[in-house]
């Protein structure tokens, strides 16, 4: 990341981001204090006890909120190069693919979707090429991992084949 | 018995076939891991914590080293044939190791950098084993204070000390702090942050996170940047063998390189690539052959390589004897203890020395190894950049998931992987350092544990933190590591500390 600031005028309005994340880890503060303040009343006669140091980290978190709304005043946070949303999209939509048909599916037919899908979020689009291949590389994986090393991998039908 | 005994009888234990086998595996996985850009020893050994699980444990250790030494030696591979550094300690080695690659001398740079690795992971690896036994002994007389301190000294370093900002590095620890209290309370038994979620009561999976940082995180952010079209890997051309000039300029770099990459390893003082930046420096300084500096010269290559490997060695001294871990994979190794229910430290030595020198002994055969798996197969390596890059991702996040998978098959584990990655992928959008946040979990607990014994001893008087010298001179060192940076950055001086970037993945 550059250290380059933003000079142009009209960059000098707050970073939005920067106060979405300073939103975030005020918000990261407000669950750690109601979660730990039914714990109070735990603390023994040293006055420590489990809520001490979540309380101290939610601090931290506030104190670092707001630090992180000064430098988005002051557009201290560096320049973001240009990210592109598609291929983020393929690569995200087969790791929920992936965690969706795990348990009915199996690990291969799931698996290898998410091999497909990430490939597909590089470039190589022939989702009727890639599913098979991947579906079988992770079938050996899977026969490597849970026969040899007995990884405790889900199976499903294609796994039950070889069981 | 003396060091020197004890070193022996680690070699006899290093030497049997089993721990020889698991020592080859971790090094060429290593070298792999190593090669390959976007994967680092951290994440690496991170998936092969669920794999390793019914393994031995001296067996499993030895492989977790025999990783992150390969990395060290794999990373400067692609960067002088690439000029992408395959892990963040070999940033450097690209400014003239690929200058050379280009100029037609790829093959003396290559060499040059591993027999450099190979004389600094061996004397590195000695000092360990000489410099350990008296470190052991001062831990001895630490209390938890102390450890606390130390503990916050490592935070520091680790978070803000280095990398282009304060403010972000400190953020990502928190937000490990904040994930590490999530779970039942160690010392009282409560269950805190786990909102009745009972995947949640054993507190949040040290690989789950690892991997979803480093693999899934980094794999989006590459995706993210769009097809920049193929890199280009230059080819090794002419005798891959140095010349007489080529020693001679070189075995001096790769002692200084050694000394210098050694102690800032020991120091809880954040990642290899400090340790690199300095020595190209001190190279550029006292070569002979200034006009090279920028096109190609040796020394360049030489010294920083040595002094990325023995960084490597150096962080396993206080993660053996404190236990205090201080860049990200020697964290994830700290793990891996844990994992058999070893806590490493002082009383490890005096509890398991057989695992501890066979452990160690273990490293100067896997940096044999690694000299004859780097000099002559380097032909194979390279071919290992030659991947394209759909398949290369394609199967990382299939491995990545593999090792969440085997250490527990359910899909709220898959959920928080993904919820993770995603937060990766933002953190690396604007610039948020990654290894705090993994450090911040895995040594939340221990320091919250520290922290609360030493209160709990002075009836919750804050003051008993500083009030033993040791402790109080740790934690002063600590503050200075925090100020000083900031004042630099002020004055407009922050440049060199964020090359400095403890980017490790």
């Amino acid at each position: 990341m550059s250290l380059d600031n933003k000079t142009s005028t009209e960059q000098r309005r707050p970073d939005r981001a920067a106060l979405a994340i300073a939103a975030v880890l005020a918000a990261i503060a407000a669950v750690i204090f109601l979660d730990v303040s039914r714990l109070k009343e735990m603390a023994g006669y040293s006055q420590v006890g489990p809520a001490t140091v979540p309380n101290w980290i939610a601090f931290a978190l506030i104190g670092l909120a707001i630090w992180t709304v000064v430098e988005a005043f002051r557009g201290d946070f560096p320049e973001r190069e240009k990210q592109e949303f598609g291929p983020v999209i393929w690569i995200v939509a087969g790791l929920a693919a992936q965690m969706l048909l795990l348990t009915t599916a199996g690990f291969s037919i799931a698996t290898g979707i998410l091999f497909a899908l990430t490939a597909a979020g590089f470039g190589k689009r022939k989702l009727w090429i890639t599913i098979p291949v991947g579906i079988l590389l992770c079938l050996v994986i899977w026969l490597i991992f849970a026969g040899l090393l007995q990884l405790s991998l889900p199976a499903g039908p294609l796994e039950h084949l070889f069981l | 018995m003396t060091t020197f005994e004890f070193l022996l009888q680690g070699l006899l234990a290093a030497a049997q076939p089993l721990n020889l086998l698991y020592a080859l595996i971790g090094v060429t996985l290593g070298t792999a891991v190593g090669v390959l850009p976007g994967i680092g020893p951290a994440l690496t050994v991170a998936l092969l914590l669920p794999v390793t699980y019914r393994l031995d444990p001296t067996g499993s250790l030895i492989m977790f080293a025999g990783i992150y030494y390969g990395g060290m030696y794999g990373g400067s591979t692609t960067s002088i044939l690439l000029n992408t550094p395959g892990e963040s300690a070999s940033i450097v080695t690209a400014l003239e190791g690929n200058k050379m690659a280009r100029a037609g001398r790829g093959g003396p740079a290559l060499a040059t950098a591993a027999i450099g690795s190979f004389v600094a992971g061996l004397i590195a690896t000695l000092l360990l084993a000489f410099i350990a036994p008296y470190i052991v002994k001062l831990a001895l007389v630490f209390g938890p204070r102390e450890y606390f301190a130390l503990m916050v000294l490592a935070f520091v370093t680790v978070s803000s000390a280095f990398g282009d900002s304060t403010l972000r590095g400190l953020t990502s620890l928190f937000i490990g702090l904040a994930f590490s209290v999530v779970g039942i309370d160690q010392l009282t038994g409560q269950n805190r942050l786990s909102f009745g979620i009972p995947d949640l009561l054993d507190g949040i999976e040290v690989t789950t996170m690892a991997v979803a940082m480093f693999a899934i995180g980094e794999t989006l952010f590459i995706a993210a940047q769009g097809d920049k079209g193929p890199d280009k890997v230059e080819a090794v051309r002419g005798s891959i063998w140095m010349s007489a000039q080529d020693w001679a300029r070189s075995w001096k770099a790769w002692l200084r390189g050694t000394l210098i990459g050694f102690p800032i390893g020991a120091m809880p003082a954040g990642g290899a690539e400090i340790g690199t930046f300095l020595s190209y420096a001190t190279e550029k300084r006292l070569t002979k052959h200034p006009e090279e500096f920028g096109n190609g010269a040796i020394e360049g290559v030489a010294g920083p390589e040595a002094a990325n490997n023995a960084s490597a060695a150096g962080t396993l001294v206080p993660l053996l004897t404190l236990g205090l871990p201080t860049t990200a994979t020697a964290a994830i190794m700290l793990a891996g203890f844990q994992q058999y229910g070893l806590q490493p430290g002082p009383l490890l030595f005096a509890t398991n020395p057989q695992l501890v020198w066979g452990l160690i002994a273990s490293l100067l055969i896997a940096n044999l190894m690694l000299l004859v798996l780097n000099l002559p197969l380097v032909g194979l390596w390279v071919k290992l950049l030659t991947i394209p890059k759909p398949w290369l991702y394609a199967g990382i996040l299939l491995f990545a998931t593999l090792g969440t998978i085997g250490a527990n098959p359910s899909v709220f584990e898959l959920g928080m992987l993904l919820t993770f990655g995603l937060l990766g992928y933002a953190m690396r959008i604007f610039g948020y350092p990654i290894a705090p946040v993994v450090v911040g979990l895995i040594l939340g607990p221990l320091a919250e544990q520290q922290l609360r014994r030493s209160l709990a001893i002075s009836q919750g008087d804050v003051t008993t933190l500083v009030q033993s010298p040791i402790a109080a001179g740790l934690l002063l060192l600590a503050a200075l590591a925090l100020i000083i940076p900031l004042i630099l950055r002020a004055r407009g001086r922050g440049e060199v500390l964020s090359q400095m970037a403890a980017s490790e993945d």
